[in-house]
């Protein structure tokens, strides 16, 4: 049943209500008594007056115009879609976490800092860092964070740095983040493999790159082999590694990048660690570091002293803050939980399955798509359009094609250096039989592709609304209801 | 392994597909001696019973504004959550959902969000508004750093009455980008000195900020900061950490402000321990190019059917890459829904209602608090919900006092602000009622 | 695709019109057909002075967004206004409506760093390769 669902703002009548408060219980004071008159707002008008009721059944009824994991297949790569499991909702929104004020005196708040100290230790487990900040609200805010601690470091050496090294297959927060530590982005091409060519790194770094910027696996779900050799070459002249950690999911209890020369990281718990993503967030971006760094971490530090944990601003040379107070930490309370349930045995049998379900679509549909980096992968493979296009189709038309198949579409034009890229992530919470399923489908679409390409440029067909015109929606910004 | 359905006998059979023999083998790329030999030194798995218990516990240690009487603000609120904001932002089509990047699959998300963006705007009385940021505080800092990018100028001035830990942020944020940054003194009526801003703003200022209600909970006049930094042409940043104020307060877009930032915890994300918490983001229209984060706008389909996409795309990281407007790419959108979904349930009438019930509150504890012995109120300036309270002793003694009678008392101001020897900044909501109110000043004065 | 032959162009896909001492910039037709439905350019003010190959300006499509250079070092004298509420004019008319500035050439030396018309056609020859 596809509804079309109005506006809030076109709903409900004048006076109408959903609100419940209390009768003044204070002896009351004229409101121009207590502010100036300058000051007052009248009224919020265009603001919506709808009784409750219209609240949930409308919002009910946007609901139901999502995809979502519980409904289904969720292939997106390098977003780690996995199932989010309902008992970590539960804890966190536990009146002992939710209901707790950040200045609130560590005294009173110990379970949740003994929490955030036992995350630190199992993060800096997992990926063989040193020392951990939970502060960072997302990857990205993670990638400023490291960033950041990465400029300080050649700063107080006396050694300030202009550039930084990134493969041309890395994200598009890298370079941004570079940037916005003011730093110069210098991209380098990646190889026949897909990957870094350590000989034409070797060429371009030199004494004013104060980092290189990796993804590993990077983002064909190849693995950087010569990891080893790269993380020397940058060290070798000075600089640090930092590593973007979109795709730790392959690497779980398999090996550890603080083991291949890393000095910086960030994790997205909203990936690997089985947070929800919200449509779009909250997320977290913890970032682990090893102890070169540990004297420009972001303040507060979680500090344990006896039995008792508490905030330490002393930091000697600390970044300072990258957001108010000390991280979302409701993120961050399903992650411990995540890590908890699993243990070390389950979170090495999540990278395991996950990369041999990625291997598994990988080679079903090897006859079907141009795979261009093809041997086995990582978490997620990265087919192209190239035999479609032959016949005038496109990751795009795939892509809508998989909605009427009841699927949603992988990561498409993603990595860049892939022409019309699908970068598919099938994760380890799907059955055989679901890839399986999207195998078949995606089989289907080639054949099609073939004998009436025709049929895949309208798709979809079975959604509240079609392909939509994003020219439009750009040329002429509606971006807001009026009254 | 509950959340991992593959059995054994399900991977061997693909593992056979792929014409292996071991899933080792798909790990051959990562070199044999970085590949663990051990586990992970980690605790073992537990079952769920056990997880729920065991995280009660952690719970149970902290205590909570609901077994404490609580009179903490400072940038985090205790308000009123309707319990339909938790049951709709549970509904699994909604956070489960990644970035509505298939817009034919994410029209919920899509049109929830161009929701958001039009209450915010109509909130703050801005023209444009974007899909949320991280938090109030990095919200600001992107601000200020769009303000440079907008005008070419590299020095702000932000007044020491914004937020310590958002002024904190702003300096890391720009700490690269060639941007000086100067703070103004506030006077000692708890407000940004203006003086100070008129000798020292000049045709280098990109932008003037200031927070209202300001870090004391005091109402900063936005009008004669309009006048002074567009007489110079700069551009105004008004910061709003407490938005329950404008239910009350005029906008910050009615002054003429430029770009308006804030947090939206206050409406309907619990204080959780400081996060996750909602960046708002505003500007002007002229500004939207500039603006940094995801935006959803509207449009049509090929049937001409309403229908909205994310939009001014360009801007965004994965386009321009390091020429991006910023870095953000998760924003807090769960959280902006909440706050969808709360203005919402409040509406017109609802929103006025608990502004009101705010100021009243805040207006008898102000004059209860006045007449106890050696307490007095720090400063003279009409205030919304927040308010400093001068103290005999220690602002940690009596906090220490207080937590003993079930009540956590205000924050400390000195760590902040290290002139402030005795000064509390307290808090009160529609939560807190008139008993609370008087036991608090019971407490207090009977030391 | 149309490439006029009494044009002159950039590596960069821009079109130059040299007339007197001023020139016409606008971009290609084959800019245009790779940037696809361009929804946004972003003009310089009027009397900006702009240094051989500086960005000028920038132009957005949806998926896309690209850095106008300038061809010559010179003084905007003249932006095309049009394309503030009608950018599909760099689509439909790259050279004559979709002009995007009008300058004033600096250092007339400087024209020599063109690309005549066919060495233009080979320079897309080698792109396309």
């Amino acid at each position: 049943m596809l509804i079309n669902e109005p506006l809030i703002f076109e709903i409900g009548s004048e006076g109408r209500s959903a609100y419940s408060l209390p009768d003044t219980d204070v002896p009351e004071t004229d409101i121009k008594d207590i502010l100036p008159e300058g000051m007052l707002r009248e009224d919020i008008s265009g603001f919506p007056e709808v009784s409750e009721a219209d609240v949930v059944r409308h919002f009910t009824r946007l609901s139901r115009l999502n995809y979502n994991v519980d409904h289904g297949f969720y292939p997106l790569g390098s977003c780690t879609m996995k199932y989010n499991p309902r008992i970590n909702e539960d804890v966190a929104r536990l009146p002992g976490f939710s209901m707790i004020h950040p200045y609130q005196p560590p005294e009173i708040s110990q379970g949740i800092l003994k929490l955030m100290y036992e995350l630190e230790l199992y993060l800096a487990e997992i990926s063989g860092m040193d020392r951990i900040s939970l502060q960072p609200a997302a990857g990205a805010q993670g990638e400023l964070a490291g960033m950041l601690m990465i400029r300080a470091y050649h700063t107080l050496r006396d050694d300030p740095r202009k550039k930084v090294i990134l493969p041309d297959s890395s994200h598009g927060t890298n370079p941004a983040s570079v940037s916005l530590c003011g730093y110069r982005a210098i991209e380098i091409k990646s190889d026949k493999r897909g990957l870094i060519d350590p000989k034409k790194l070797r060429q371009i770094m030199d004494e004013d790159v104060a980092a290189l910027m990796l993804t590993n696996p990077n983002t064909l779900g190849l693995f950087e082999k010569d990891i080893l050799e790269i993380t020397g070459i940058v060290h070798d002249k000075g600089g640090i590694v930092y590593c973007d950690g979109a795709n730790l999911n392959a690497l779980l209890g398999i090996a550890r990048l603080g083991d291949m020369g890393i000095d910086v990281l960030h994790f997205n718990l909203h990936k690997t660690f089985s947070t929800p993503h919200g449509g779009g967030g909250p997320g977290a971006g913890p970032i682990g570091i090893k102890d070169v760094l540990s004297d420009f971490l972001p303040v507060p530090v979680i500090k344990k002293e006896g039995d008792s944990y508490q905030l330490n601003y002393n930091v000697l040379h600390s970044i300072g803050k990258v957001k108010a107070f000390y991280g979302n930490i409701g993120v961050l309370i399903k992650a411990y939980a995540y890590i908890r349930t699993m243990g070390a045995d389950g979170l090495r049998r999540v990278s395991e399955v996950a990369v041999i379900n990625a291997n598994y679509i990988r080679n079903r549909l090897q006859d079907f798509y141009d795979i261009p980096y093809n041997s086995h992968c990582m978490h997620e493979c990265v087919l192209s359009d190239k035999i479609q296009g032959k016949h005038g189709i496109t990751a795009l038309d795939i892509a809508k094609s998989l909605i009427d198949y009841g699927f949603h579409p992988p990561t498409i034009y993603f990595p860049l250096i892939v022409k019309g890229a699908m970068m598919i992530e099938p994760t380890e919470t799907e059955t055989k039989e679901t890839l399986d399923r999207f195998i078949e489908a995606m089989i289907d679409i080639a054949m099609r592709a073939e004998d009436d390409p025709e049929s895949l440029r309208h798709a979809p067909s079975t959604t509240k609304v079609g392909r939509l015109d994003e020219v439009r929606a750009a040329r002429k910004p509606n971006l807001r209801w009026r009254v | 392994m509950r959340y991992i359905p593959n059995t054994k006998n399900d991977c061997k059979g693909m593992l056979k597909d792929i014409g292996i023999d071991s899933s080792e083998e798909l790990f051959s790329s990562i070199p044999e001696g970085l590949r663990l030999k051990e586990r992970l030194d980690l605790p073992a798995g537990i079952p769920e019973r056990e997880l729920s218990l065991h995280m009660k516990d952690l719970g149970d240690r902290n205590s909570t504004i609901d077994n404490y009487i609580s009179f903490l603000g400072g940038g985090a609120y205790n308000h009123f959550i309707p319990t339909v904001v938790n049951h709709l932002i549970s509904r699994s089509e909604f956070f489960t959902s990644y970035t509505p990047y298939q817009p034919e699959i994410s029209q919920g998300t899509l049109q929830s969000i161009y929701e958001f963006q039009s209450l915010i705007s109509l909130l703050m009385g801005m023209e444009a508004a974007n899909a949320s940021m991280y938090d109030g505080a990095s919200a600001l800092a992107e601000g200020v750093i769009m303000a440079g990018r907008i005008n070419k100028r590299d020095e702000v001035i932000i007044s020491a009455g914004v937020h310590p830990e958002y002024r904190r942020v702003v300096k890391t944020y720009a700490n690269n980008l060639g941007i000086d940054i100067k703070e103004s003194p506030f006077t000692e009526e708890g407000v940004t000195d203006l003086n100070w801003i008129r000798d020292n703003i000049s045709e280098k200022t990109s932008a003037l900020v200031l927070q209202n209600p300001n870090f004391f909970g005091c109402i900063e006049d936005i009008k004669a900061a309009e006048e002074i930094v567009h007489e110079k042409e700069g551009l105004l940043i008004i910061s709003v950490v407490e938005p329950i104020s404008l239910g009350i307060l005029k906008p910050p877009g009615d002054f003429g402000a430029d770009i308006v930032t804030g947090e939206g915890q206050s409406l309907g994300n619990p204080l959780s321990y400081g996060g996750p918490y909602v960046g708002l983001f505003t500007a002007r229209e002229k500004f939207i190019r500039n603006m940094p984060g995801r935006i959803a706008g509207e449009t049509v389909d090929h049937n001409n059917k309403r229908g909205y996409v994310l939009t001014l795309s360009a801007r965004e990281q994965h386009i321009r890459r390091e020429k991006a407007t910023s870095n953000i790419c998760s924003n807090e959108a769960l959280c902006a829904l909440a706050v969808t979904i709360y203005l919402s349930i409040m509406g017109r009438e609802g929103l006025k209602r608990v502004a009101y019930l705010n100021l009243q509150k805040t207006n008898y504890a102000k004059k209860r608090l006045a007449g106890l012995d050696g307490f007095k109120i720090g400063f003279k300036s009409p205030v919304f919900n927040e308010f400093v309270l001068e103290t005999p002793e220690p602002p940690d003694r009596i906090n220490k006092k207080l937590i003993k009678k079930g009540i956590i008392g205000g924050l400390n101001l000195e760590p902040f602000y290290p002139e402030m020897k005795n000064s509390l900044l307290m808090c009160f909501t529609e939560n807190n009622t008139k008993d609370e109110i008087d036991m608090l000043c019971e407490a207090l004065q009977r030391g | 695709m149309d490439f006029p032959e009494d044009l002159l162009y950039t590596k960069e896909h821009e079109w130059v019109r040299i007339d007197n001492g001023k020139a016409v910039v606008g971009i290609t037709e084959y800019a245009q057909q790779e940037l696809g439905d361009v929804v946004f350019v972003e003009l310089p003010s009027v009397g900006t002075e702009v240094a051989y190959m500086d960005p000028f300006g920038v132009i957005e499509s949806v998926k896309t967004v690209a850095d106008l250079y300038s061809p010559l070092t010179c003084e905007v004298l003249e932006v095309n206004h049009e394309l503030e509420t009608q950018p599909e004019l760099v689509n439909s008319s790259p050279y004559d409506k979709g002009w995007i500035i009008e300058i004033a050439i600096s250092n007339m030396e400087e024209v020599g760093h063109l690309l005549s018309h066919d060495d233009y056609m080979a320079h897309i020859e080698d792109t396309e390769d």
